[in-house]
């Protein structure tokens, strides 16, 4: 089965690639979709402990299992809103 | 067009139209909040930032903040829009307004949703700087967090 991949701001640019198309074992979760990506770019590793992951554009668990056609989406730390001093 | 209550857009933002959405029922009491592009960071002279979203879940995210303010602030409207794309020294990345007929409470969400939104809204800012770039990373997103939900409520009331 089919799924797309989507890599946000540092990820991008690590992979050079915003938007992936890969082909998953049935009953594959997202792990192993962030396992066979950080194969193919090991500096991905860095970030395994500070990323989330979204389903379909919805938070979830690197344990979720994916299905064809889903959206899997790896999400470095957020930076949003404003930064101000104290 | 009507104003949508969350929204992440690449138009410059309106904090006035915020305003009359959430002021709609006449309480009297509606805090305000713009963050702006610096023009320095980390003892870096920033030429500008350039933010990028992930559009979908981070609307869904800024719903979900605006409802856990409802939760614990009842009576309270909150309306939160967040920019993306280029923007220069002194725009508004985000504006924020609450009303509520508490000025404590509209205080209160209004704090709480600027923190609530650096934790857990899929957005990211590069900084381009005198001589560089780089990506600035907070917090990594987990919306069932409860010690980050507690700690946003925490400096909301402090």
């Amino acid at each position: 089965m089919r799924v797309t991949v989507r890599l946000f701001a540092r990820l991008r640019d690590l992979t050079g690639a915003g938007e992936l198309i890969r082909e998953v074992p049935p009953h594959a979760t997202a792990r192993q979709v962030w396992d066979d990506l950080a194969l193919e770019w090991p500096a991905l590793r860095a970030y395994e402990k500070t990323m989330s992951v979204a389903v379909n554009a919805e938070y979830a668990r690197m344990s979720a299992e994916v299905h064809d056609g889903d959206e899997i989406a790896f999400l470095p730390p957020v930076s949003g809103g404003v930064d101000w001093a104290g | 067009m009507p104003v949508s209550q969350v929204a992440v857009t690449f138009e410059p933002l309106d904090a006035d139209s915020l305003v009359t959405l959430v002021d709609a029922e006449g309480d009297g009491a509606v805090v305000t909040f713009a963050g702006l592009v610096r023009n320095h960071n980390q003892g870096r002279r920033v030429q500008f930032l350039e933010y990028e979203g992930y559009e979908p879940l981070a609307v869904r995210a800024l719903q979900r903040i605006v409802d856990e303010a409802l939760d614990l602030w009842p009576g309270t409207r909150v309306a939160v829009h967040h920019r993306l794309g280029r923007l220069e020294i002194g725009e508004a990345s985000i504006v924020i307004a609450a009303a509520s007929a508490h000025r404590a409470d509209a205080f209160a969400a209004c704090r709480y949703t600027i923190e609530r939104v650096k934790q857990i809204v899929p957005i990211w800012k590069r900084e381009y700087f005198d001589g560089g770039d780089v990506w600035l990373e907070g917090a990594t997103a987990d919306p069932d967090d409860e010690a980050a939900r507690q700690k946003a409520y925490r400096t909301a009331c402090a």
